[in-house]
This record gives structure tokens, C-alpha cells and sequence, in this order.
């Protein structure tokens, strides 16, 4: 178990006037034994930082440390690493016992201690009559597991996950989810975890990296980030259904976004802001109301049984106050 | 097309490219290159005395009425194996495709002929031609019809057709028999609930399908002809009779080792290399780009 | 297929046995004329059913005992020559070519894309294009009849490595990154992972390589001139003298079968394998 040092990280493909930049200066200080989430959209850079920490790409520019040591130039297997990969990577030909054992065996620890931590991570994974089998015999949830129990048995001082639930099915998701926390409650390894599902990032994270573009928008708690998101970007990425985001609203100074969240919209009978309903979406729990305020979109979160507005008439709706957020219209930063 | 993970090692990759690099040095580049020099060459028949003549040889190559009917001959020889391997394979492949019981047997037998050497298939075919005393030979006089292809080149020509294509049998019906079974079937169902009948099916719908395999097939099967045929040459007809089945690779062996013309042979090497370098090229170029689904 | 005629499938398996019948009928009748005696088959026509004489021929073409006008070298000396050349070359050029495939897919180093070119080159020069400079260096490398000199100028050329780089890139990026972080290094990763996963591959090519390798013709006739050095494939033709009464025929035929015999068996006992690596990895 150890900390983990993002210093001013830069990604850059190519050399010279051509080179293009990918990932634009991260900085991050992970504590030991935190479980952060790295999520963003696709190409936003998350994988490349990962895979950065992994060893399996270069880093351009900046320091990368891992406990104590400045690890740039090291190989993966220096590292004292593993990693989960998304599409499982077990080797077809070996045995799920060989495939957890290899690494442990490249590193020449005796067979009876590689048959005690094989079995041990068999039985926290519930794999132990599994073992015997080859990959293609299993599900997809189990190849997951046999991945995982591959990571664990390297005692490692810090876990990479590369989207690992992607390729399972929803139920599976949710399941293995559980899995991890639970591993992670019993082990208590430093983890870095890549996803660009956000709610599976509001689950998972002790704290988390938002990541757009390559850039670093924001890195903490779930709470920070839905709360207070550091950034348009961050504030429509993170809940669902996204926040407003209104330039347009009463009260709206120019230059900046006003932001608040569908849920923090209650509907009046009369005060408060002027929306034309276009839709209304009956979910079930709850109802979503779509509509026009002054040419822009906002959506309005009501109760299940609350009364559904006919497309066309106006409604009226209050923000509360201490919801509100405000942003730079140029910048998209909050101020 | 580049793996996206690579090892990096200043001298390892050198390491493991040194035996073949080596070997084809010495026995690929190092020849080739002389063969081109020595086309350019005039050697006495004890090679010790050469000069330079430039394109001499290769004019004299295609002035002498003697290359360019090889040359007619193979390129003949290999337009008949090409067409009639083909032709009778595709025949084979269809049909087998429609079975199902007893399929494995088929297969089996019919793949024998790949593991036959071309010297023993021109042995053998020999033996059930030759006139005096074959099988076949016999049956064509019983018919009237008198079989001699130590006297006939036409007769000849077919011997070593009949004998090089029996042996291209197995490979051709391979991958046409894959070739039909990779053609989804949802296509040629969707054909028959339209009305076409297998006759139809099979010129509208599997033979166009087929095509990238079948000129695949086409240029393996020049190439085949070309080359490989050597040796059912020199079993059964060693060029004759005359000179009238002596196929290009035939006439490049036997000036350069029987008649002793070092610089006409490499001449005629070199003419080779050109031919098979332009059919690689063509098999690449439009073959590989369009077996690419 | 769709129709479910019962005519339809009665014609094709009509077809079928048609074209084994050909397939097939110069072997049968090469089988029926090794079992007879040579006088026998003189006499035109010749039976077409098996004679008495099997063990006498098969011992006279194995050991060399006919009175033939052609060659009468024994059979059992040049199936051993085939035998160990084809091998020689399978195994060689699989390795060769394994060797290469993964320098060339898995490596970043300089003049890479010219190796490449060059290996690539190499599947335009067949042999038959150029014998007569090659020759020209076996000879003065003294590798005139011997093993070294049927086998090693065949075992370089590029259809291994092509097969075995196709097959190579289609392996996952993630298996390779999965080793590396496993702590394998290249060559661990080679024979630990790429190489078990290649085995279809290298089945497929085992068997092309070995019919490649025994059914060699014009090279050896080069390169060898002494009757021991024969592979069985030259020596079948040597038996022929011209003149087709000089002939022991029945030896020939027996020697025929003799020479398809180790071939046979090894793409019978492959097909399965074989078939598939074929197709897929031409294609």
C-alpha cells in the first residue's frame, strides 16, 4: 500500500512543431489505501493516465510517484502494480489457477506460497472450484473475478482498474460493483478505478478525477463534486439528469451561467420563473418536466404523483436559493 | 498495421532477425544479384573468360524463335491448368457443399493428391499414358483414337496438363468449399423464398460471392503453373517431344545445366524473376485489398 | 441446403464419387501394379485387380534389388533422405520464422520497415528463378551432397513469417500488457504466451512445410549427385530409363506409393488442423 504523486503529468504523441498533447499538466497527491475513480467522457484522457501509472505508456512531462519512489522510468513490473484490464486479458490457454499464479511465478515466489495466495484470493473471490478450469469455460462476470484475483495475489501497493464493468451486462454491473467495494473494504489497497459511467464513479469513489479534454477539472469527494462542481463541465457531467445550465434565467448577470440542478426547482402557483413545457417523462419514481425558459432548455424534477403539466401551457417554477451556482460564461469555471 | 504495444530493445529484435536475415542474404540476395550480372555476361562454356555485352543476351532471348515458343507454351500450359483446375474443383466444392452425410470422406480423399510430389504424379499419369503399355493408352486405341505423347506434342501438352492439374485439385476445392461455406446463408434462403432455383441461386448469388477466392485461385494457380510443374515436366515429357513442352522454368534448368549457355540461363532467370515479381505484386495489390472483409 | 430434393443430394453424392474415382483411380491402379510382377504388367492391358507378387516388389524397390534398366538404388535410403530433409525444413523454418513474425510485430527499432521489405522480397524469389547462381554458391560453400545443402537454402523464405504475422497481429494488445505488468519480459512472453497460442498455426504450416520439403525436386537435382543423397522423389524418376519395357514397373509404382505414403499421413492425421489454418491464415 502506498500514496500516489500526480506532479504537472503531460501526455504528448509525436516530437517537435507536430507533437500532439493529450493530457495537459494533472495534478493529484492520492493518500494511501484511498479508492479513487478517474472519469470523464470518451477520449478525455482517463485511460492514458491510467495506463501512464501502468507503465504501459511513456509519461511526457512531469512526475509520477508511487509511495517514495519516482517511478517514470520504470517497467510495469517495478512498479509494484496490478492492473484489471477491461476486456479481462486472461490467457486463453492456461488455467485459471496458472493465469493467477503467472506473475508470482515470473517472480520466482516459491509454488506453495503461490498455491496459498492463489487459494486465498480464490475463496475471498468465491473462484476455489473454478480453478481448475480455462478461461472460455467461464462467464464474463467470472473472467472478471479471475482478473481480479490475478491483481490481488501480487499483493500490490496500488490496484489499476481499466473500466473493468464495460463489457458486463447491467446486473453484472451492479454485482461486481459491490465485489470491488467489498474487496476494497477487506484489503484496503490504494486503487485507481477508470469508468465513464458517472454513477458508477459517485458509487465507487472515496474521491474522484473528473477528467474533459485532458484536463484535470476537478478532483473530490463525491459530495465536493456534486455540490459544488468546479466547472460546467463538471456540473452537467456528474447527476443525472444533468444540472441547467442558463444564461438567459431572471436575475442572470451577463457573463456568467447560472446553475441549478432539476431537483432544486420546486413549481409555484405563481412567483418564480416563466417555463413553456414541451414534454413531461413519467419515470416511474419521479417525473421530469422539459421545457423553454426565455429560448433555453430546462428540465424540472417533480414528485411521482405530482400533477403533469399539458405540452404548451406555462408553468412556473422557483430555484432555491442556496442551490444556485454561478459560473464564468467564458471561462466555465465557477467563481 | 502496428501493434499498439511494443518492446523496446536496442538489440534483441537484431538477435532474433539474424538466421533469416543471414540465410537470405546468402542465398537469396547474394544469387539473385548474380544472375542479374551474369545476364549481362558472355561466358565461354569453362567460365573462365567473360565480358561485359550488356543487353546482348536478353535480345537474343526474344529474337530466338526457340524461348519465345516456350514462352507461348507456358503461358498455354498454365491458362489450361488455371481454368480446368478451377473449373473442375468449383464443380466439386459445389456439390460437396450440399452434402452433409459422408462429407468427411469426400474431403479426405479428395485432399490425397496434395500430398502426391509432382514427380510422382507425373510418374504416375505417365504410367497409365504411355503407350505401350498404360491403362489409359489402351482404352483411347480401343476407342480409336491413337495416344502417343512421345510423338505428339499435342498429346504431351495434355499429359502434363492432366497430370498438374489432378495434383491442384485438392487446393483449389479447399478453399473454394470455404469460400462457399463462409456465404451467409440467410442470402441464398432469401434468394430461394424469391423464387430462384439452385441453378440461378448459384450464378447470381455464390458465384459473384466467390469471386475474390476464384481470382485468388486464378493467379496461385499461374503461379502454380509456372513453377512448380517442373518436375512433372522432367518425369513424364522432359520438355519434349523436341523442345515443344518445355515450359520457361524447364528451359532455364536445362540451358543452364545440360546445354552449359550460363548467360542465356541467367538471362532467362532474370525474365522470370520479372514475371513472378509483377504476379506477387498483382496478388497483393488487388487480391489482398479484396479479401479484406 | 434449401431444396430438400432427394434427387438433388443423390447427384451430388453422384458427383462426389465421380471426382474421388478420378482423384483416386491412378493410385489404385499404382497400388494393383506394385503387387504384380513386371511381366505381368507389361502385357497390355494390365490386370486391374491385386496381384501375388506384393511382398517381393515392396522388398525389391526398399532394398534395391530389381533389374530394372533405370536406378535400382534402394528406396529405404532415399525415403530416410526425404524424410530428414522435410523435416530439417519444417522444423528450421518454423523457428526461423517465429523468430522473425515477433521481431518484426512486437519490436520498434531502426530500419525495421527495410527487413520487412527485404523478407518480403524474398517471396518473389523461388528458388527455380534463380539455380543457377545459387547453385553456383552451395557449391563453393562445399555444401554439394549433404544435408546442409538440400535444407538450408529452402529455409529462409518468407511464407512462414508472413503466415505467422498475420496471425500475430490478431493477438490482443491486452494479453501482451497483462504479461508486461505480470513482469514477463519479451522473450518469457514468446514461449509463455505467443507461442501456445499459435499451435494452429504452427500445425498448418508443419504440414505445408513437410510436403513442401519432401516433394522438392529441381533443387535436389542440383544439388546432389550421388545415388545416397537422393530424396525418394528424384529417385523414382531416375528409374525411368526411356523406353517404357526396360522398366520394372511394378517397382516404380511401388516406390510411387512408398514416396506418397509419409505425406499422406501426416495431412490425414492433421486435417483438421490443417484445413483451417490453411484457409483462415491464406485468407
Amino acid at each position: 500500500m502506498a500514496s500516489l504523486s500526480f506532479r504537472n503529468i503531460i501526455k504528448r504523441y509525436g516530437h517537435g512543431p507536430k507533437a500532439n498533447q493529450v493530457i495537459h499538466g494533472v495534478n493529484a497527491e492520492v493518500k494511501d489505501g484511498e479508492f479513487i475513480v478517474i472519469v470523464g467522457p470518451s477520449g478525455c484522457g482517463k485511460s492514458t493516465l491510467l495506463r501512464m501509472v501502468a507503465g504501459l505508456e511513456e509519461i511526457s512531462g512531469g512526475e509520477l510517484r508511487i509511495g517514495d519512489r519516482v517511478v517514470n522510468n520504470l517497467e510495469p513490473a517495478q512498479r509494484d502494480i496490478a492492473m484489471v484490464f477491461q476486456n479481462y486479458a486472461l490467457y486463453p490457454h492456461m488455467t485459471n489457477f496458472e493465469n493467477m499464479a503467472y506473475g508470482l511465478k515470473i517472480a520466482k515466489v516459491p509454488k506453495d506460497e503461490i498455491q496459498r495466495r492463489v487459494d486465498k484470493a480464490a475463496k475471498i473471490l468465491e473462484l476455489s472450484h473454478l480453478l481448475e478450469r480455462k478461461p472460455r469455460e467461464l462467464s464474463g462476470g467470472q473472467r472478471q473475478r479471475v482478473a481480479m484475483g490475478r491483481a490481488i495475489v501480487r499483493q500490490p501497493q496500488v490496484f489499476l482498474f481499466d473500466e473493468p464493468l464495460s463489457n458486463l451486462d447491467a446486473k453484472l454491473r451492479a454485482q461486481t460493483r459491490l465485489e470491488i467495494q467489498k474487496l476494497h473494504r477487506e484489503l484496503g489497497i490504494t486503487s485507481l478505478f477508470v469508468t465513464h459511467d458517472q454513477v458508477e464513479a459517485m458509487t465507487l469513489a472515496q474521491r474522484m478525477i473528473v477528467m474533459n479534454a485532458g484536463n484535470m477539472e476537478q478532483f473530490g469527494t463525491p459530495e465536493e463534486v456534486y455540490h459544488t462542481p468546479a466547472s460546467t463541465f463538471v456540473a452537467s457531467f456528474i447527476g443525472s439528469p444533468p444540472m441547467n445550465l442558463l444564461k438567459n434565467a431572471p436575475g442572470v448577470q451577463a457573463g456568467t451561467i447560472l446553475g441549478i440542478r432539476p431537483e432544486h426547482l420546486d413549481v409555484t402557483t405563481g412567483d418564480g420563473w416563466a417555463v413553456t413545457v414541451e414534454t413531461v417523462e413519467l419515470l416511474g419514481a419521479e417525473r421530469l418536466i422539459y421545457g423553454r425558459i426565455h429560448g433555453e432548455q430546462i428540465i424540472v424534477r417533480v414528485e411521482e404523483g405530482a400533477h403533469a403539466p399539458a405540452p404548451d401551457t406555462v408553468i412556473h417554477v422557483q430555484p432555491r436559493g442556496d442551490r444556485l451556482h454561478s459560473f464564468n460564461a467564458e471561462t466555465g469555471k465557477r467563481m | 498495421m502496428e501493434k499498439r504495444v511494443l518492446f523496446r530493445s536496442a538489440w534483441l529484435p537484431w538477435v532474433l532477425l539474424a538466421p533469416q536475415l543471414a540465410i537470405i542474404s546468402i542465398f537469396f540476395f547474394w544469387p539473385a544479384g548474380q544472375a542479374l550480372v551474369q545476364s549481362f555476361q558472355m561466358q565461354d562454356s569453362f567460365g573462365f573468360s567473360k565480358e561485359w555485352v550488356g543487353f546482348d543476351n536478353f535480345r537474343d532471348l526474344f529474337q530466338d524463335p526457340g524461348y519465345l515458343a516456350s514462352f507461348k507454351t507456358t503461358a498455354f500450359f498454365s491458362i489450361l491448368v488455371a481454368v480446368s483446375g478451377i473449373t473442375l474443383s468449383l464443380i466439386l466444392a459445389i456439390f460437396a457443399d450440399r452434402i452433409i452425410k459422408g462429407a468427411m470422406v469426400y474431403k479426405t480423399a479428395l485432399l490425397l493428391p496434395y500430398a502426391v510430389a509432382p514427380a510422382v504424379a507425373g510418374v504416375l499419369w505417365m504410367f497409365m499414358f504411355s503407350p505401350s503399355l498404360g491403362v489409359v493408352a489402351y482404352m483411347l486405341r480401343q476407342a480409336g483414337f491413337d495416344w502417343n505423347h512421345m510423338l505428339n506434342s499435342d498429346h504431351a501438352m495434355a499429359l502434363i496438363v492432366i497430370a498438374a492439374v489432378w495434383k491442384q485439385i485438392s487446393y483449389n476445392f479447399l478453399f473454394f468449399l470455404a469460400g462457399l461455406q463462409s456465404i451467409p446463408k440467410s442470402l441464398i434462403e432469401a434468394a430461394a423464398i424469391d423464387g430462384a432455383g439452385p441453378w440461378r441461386r448459384f450464378w447470381s448469388i455464390q458465384f459473384p460471392l466467390l469471386s475474390p477466392t476464384t481470382f485468388f485461385l486464378l493467379v496461385i494457380n499461374v503461379v502454380y503453373a509456372f513453377f512448380d510443374t517442373f518436375a512433372i515436366v522432367d518425369a513424364t515429357t522432359q520438355g519434349g517431344p523436341g523442345r515443344d513442352t518445355a515450359i520457361l522454368v524447364y528451359k532455364v534448368y536445362h540451358d543452364g545445366f545440360k546445354a552449359m549457355d550460363m548467360g542465356g540461363s541467367a538471362a532467362q532467370s532474370v525474365v522470370l524473376m520479372v514475371i513472378v515479381v509483377v504476379l506477387t505484386v498483382i496478388q497483393f495489390r488487388y487480391v489482398e485489398k479484396k479479401v479484406q472483409y | 441446403m434449401v431444396e430438400r430434393s432427394p434427387y438433388l443430394t443423390a447427384f451430388s453424392h453422384l458427383i462426389m464419387v465421380l471426382g474421388v474415382i478420378i482423384v483416386g483411380f491412378p493410385l489404385y491402379l499404382a497400388f494393383v501394379a506394385s503387387t504384380h510382377t513386371a511381366q505381368d504388367i507389361v502385357q497390355v492391358p494390365m490386370p486391374m485387380v491385386p496381384g501375388s507378387n506384393f511382398w517381393q516388389t515392396y522388398h525389391d524397390a526398399l532394398f534395391g534389388g530389381g533389374t530394372g534398366a533405370g536406378s535400382t538404388a534402394p528406396v529405404a535410403r532415399m525415403m530416410w533422405v526425404s524424410f530428414v530433409t522435410a523435416i530439417v525444413i519444417t522444423v528450421g523454418k518454423i523457428a526461423i520464422s517465429l523468430l522473425s513474425a515477433f521481431a518484426i510485430v512486437y519490436f520498434r527499432f531502426p530500419f525495421k520497415g527495410i527487413c520487412f521489405w527485404l523478407i518480403f522480397i524474398t517471396l518473389m524469389l523461388p528458388v527455380e528463378v534463380r539455380i543457377g547462381p545459387t547453385y553456383q554458391v552451395v557449391s563453393d560453400l562445399g555444401m554439394l551432397n549433404s544435408y546442409a545443402g538440400l535444407t538450408v537454402p529452402l529455409i529462409a523464405s518468407a511464407t512462414a513469417t508472413f503466415l505467422f504475422r498475420q496471425f500475430f497481429l490478431t493477438v490482443p494488445d491486452e494479453l501482451v500488457e497483462a504479461a508486461r505488468v505480470d513482469g514477463a519480459g519479451p522473450m518469457r512472453f514468446f514461449k509463455d504466451i505467443l507461442v501456445p497460442l499459435s499451435r494452429t498455426s504452427i500445425a498448418a504450416l508443419f504440414v505445408i512445410q513437410f510436403i513442401y520439403g519432401w516433394n522438392q525436386y529441381l533443387w535436389p537435382l542440383l544439388v546432389t549427385t550421388s545415388e545416397d543423397m537422393y530424396p525418394v522423389v528424384i529417385g523414382i524418376k531416375r528409374m525411368l530409363a526411356g523406353g517404357d519395357a526396360g522398366n520394372e514397373w511394378n517397382i516404380v509404382m511401388a516406390t510411387a506409393l512408398l514416396a506418397m505414403l509419409p505425406p499422406a499421413v501426416v495431412v490425414v492425421l492433421m486435417q483438421r488442423w490443417f484445413v483451417k489454418g490453411l484457409v483462415d491464415t491464406e485468407k
